[in-house]
């Protein structure tokens, strides 16, 4: 027993539990669940729980038939309410990741150009609002965004404006949300890349009589592309699907498909239509996420290649 | 290159930290203010600290999202450990890149999908094999545990990958087995990496209202899920008060893991 215990110890077979427990794991707690997804998406609704009928059914002589169900489908096709959700998602989403970025980019920017102590400060003061709660975080939207809320009273002592602005409850407080919320998870990979670049080029283009502007538009800018990218894809993706955003600060104007999946969900108890939903959604971000995985990829090799 | 920011940075950078800080700030200080309307300054009070201490529904769920918070988070840390290691440190095995897009893949996804996913298929194996039973603590803290330990391995893998592989050669080189090397050394090496990892899921998993939500049975709402549905009937001084002593809690947390780890360094 104990040359056992010395031999499995000598092997490297040891090492290969490392992957099986991990990858047992994430089969069964994200992969399967999403074949089950697909699956009742494709069945109908029932009475009772779980509420949908089944896909597989055994008739007579055991034959196992499959039953695919499109009524789902087009349910979601014909009701121009599902449509229109997903092009406001996709509005919504691009609108916030652009925000984002304008915000960011300069942000980032400023960061790796700062003295090196300081840089770790300002770093951290980017990722600190990103340990706090979430729901908290907009939360504190309410109460500067409504009709008597900070933000009017303020405009209003200024004499900016004489009657209240509703933000509050409209599109626009959905995509202040968004941009508020996704900031960070924009500066940090912006602010990965754009601290690698030799800034030597710039005084190059200098020398060679680029004017400040063009210097950035023909060398910084290139050259961070990659930050751009990444940080766009880990703002859009997520914000598409977002859900106490809109629910919160949006109101009942603001149609996004994770609210709708929620509703039909929650309340409507439809479980078929939410996982038809849920699967439509996946279709749309399928793009989005393949591009964050094959940079994510590609920087983690250059990682292991050093 | 520290150069000199040119003043359309700076203000940049002044006007974007005070986006990201001025709605926290308010948040604190209005917590401290007398008066229910969450905009009107009425005078400095902490009646809300205490009307929130004798809040029995609030201080239930709250011990049940730092129980989910604590277990998720080290079944995250151990399982993306171990993920980061077989990504890194297995070489090209099959079904690598297949492995390693699902290790990062609920980092991206909408929480509502997994969430959705997550329900059905614990409906389902309840179903079919009695396990679990009913949803809970259980089923929360595995959901959070999948979210979490995408993040796990994104760290460890990072750590792991510019670790200087000339120390565990020299340990194997002078006959250690790999278990004693992977505990002796590489353990060792990458705790920082465990270190941050453990906060962040536990963080994470604290955050979160839309996995559990999805999973949650009855008489197992967690803090989030209290907080949401408080909200949802309109802002309260309360939630004011919640929200500054976890803001002031996390802030401390990050600094003072900031700085253990930063004085290992040196």
């Amino acid at each position: 027993m104990r040359e056992l215990w010395k031999k499995i110890q000598d092997s490297y077979a040891g090492s290969y539990l490392a992957l099986i427990i991990p990858y047992a794991w994430i089969l069964l707690f994200f992969m399967i669940p999403f074949l089950i997804v697909l699956k009742i998406s494709f069945s109908d609704l029932k009475v009772g729980l779980p509420p949908y009928g089944p896909l597989l059914e055994w008739v007579e002589e055991g034959v196992l038939v499959i039953k695919l169900n499109f009524t789902n489908f087009a349910f979601i096709g014909t009701d121009s309410l599902y449509l229109f959700s997903y092009l406001e998602s996709l509005v919504i989403a691009v609108l916030g990741t652009i925000g984002c970025l304008l915000i960011g980019y300069p942000m980032a920017y400023g960061i790796a150009k700062a003295k090196p102590p300081f840089r770790t400060l300002l770093l951290m003061l980017v990722i600190l609002p990103f340990w706090t709660s979430f729901l908290l975080r907009v939360y504190a939207w309410i109460g500067i965004l409504s009709t008597s809320g900070l933000l009017n009273t303020a405009l209003m002592k200024v004499g900016i404006i004489s009657s209240p602005l509703s933000i509050l409850d409209t599109t626009y407080a959905t995509i202040i949300g968004i941009v508020y919320c996704y900031l960070p998870f924009m500066i940090l990979p912006l602010y990965a890349s754009l601290e690698k670049i030799d800034y030597t080029l710039m005084e190059a283009a200098y020398d060679l009589g680029a004017r400040p502007i063009q210097a950035f538009r023909r060398v910084i800018w290139p050259l961070s592309r990659p930050g751009v990218i990444a940080g766009s894809m880990l703002v859009l993706i997520p914000a598409v699907g977002e859900f106490v955003i809109p629910e919160l600060l949006g109101g009942s104007q603001t149609l996004m498909i994770g609210k709708v999946l929620w509703n039909e969900f929650f309340t409507n108890r439809d479980w078929p239509v939410a996982s038809a939903l849920a699967v439509l959604m996946l279709i749309l971000l399928v793009t989005p996420i393949a591009i964050f995985q094959r940079i994510q990829e590609r920087q983690v090799r250059f990682l292991d290649a050093d | 290159m520290p150069t000199k920011l040119s003043p359309f940075l700076k203000t940049c950078m002044i006007l974007g930290y005070a986006f990201l800080y001025v709605p926290i700030i308010t948040l604190i200080v209005f917590s401290f203010n007398s008066s229910r309307l969450v905009t009107v300054w009425q005078g400095f009070s902490t009646k809300w600290y205490v009307s929130l201490l004798q809040d029995d529904v609030l201080l239930k769920s709250a011990w049940v999202s730092l129980q989910v918070a604590t277990l998720a988070a080290t079944f995250a840390v151990i399982l993306g450990t171990l993920a980061a290691v077989a990504l890194v440190r297995l070489g090209r095995f099959r079904g690598r890149q297949f492995f390693g897009i699902l290790t990062t893949a609920p980092l991206v996804m909408p929480e509502v999908i997994t969430g959705l996913a997550l329900l059905l298929l614990f409906v389902g194996l309840e179903q079919m094999i009695g396990w679990p039973k009913g949803r809970g603590i259980l089923t929360i803290t595995i959901a959070h545990t999948t979210l979490c330990m995408a993040y796990v391995t994104i760290l460890v893998r990072g750590r792991l990958a510019e670790l200087d592989l000339s120390l565990e050669e020299a340990a194997r080189d002078l006959g250690a087995r790999p278990l004693k090397v992977f505990t002796a050394i590489t353990l060792p090496l990458i705790s920082p990496a465990l270190v941050s990892g453990w906060l962040l899921a536990f963080v994470l998993s604290l955050d979160d209202l839309v996995l559990a939500s999805f999973v949650a049975g009855p008489g197992s709402s967690t803090l989030p899920m209290v907080i949401f549905s408080s909200i949802r009937f309109g802002i309260s001084p309360q939630i004011n008060a919640l929200a500054t002593i976890i803001i002031t809690a996390v802030a401390i947390g990050v600094m003072g893991a900031g700085w253990l780890l930063h004085r290992k360094k040196y």
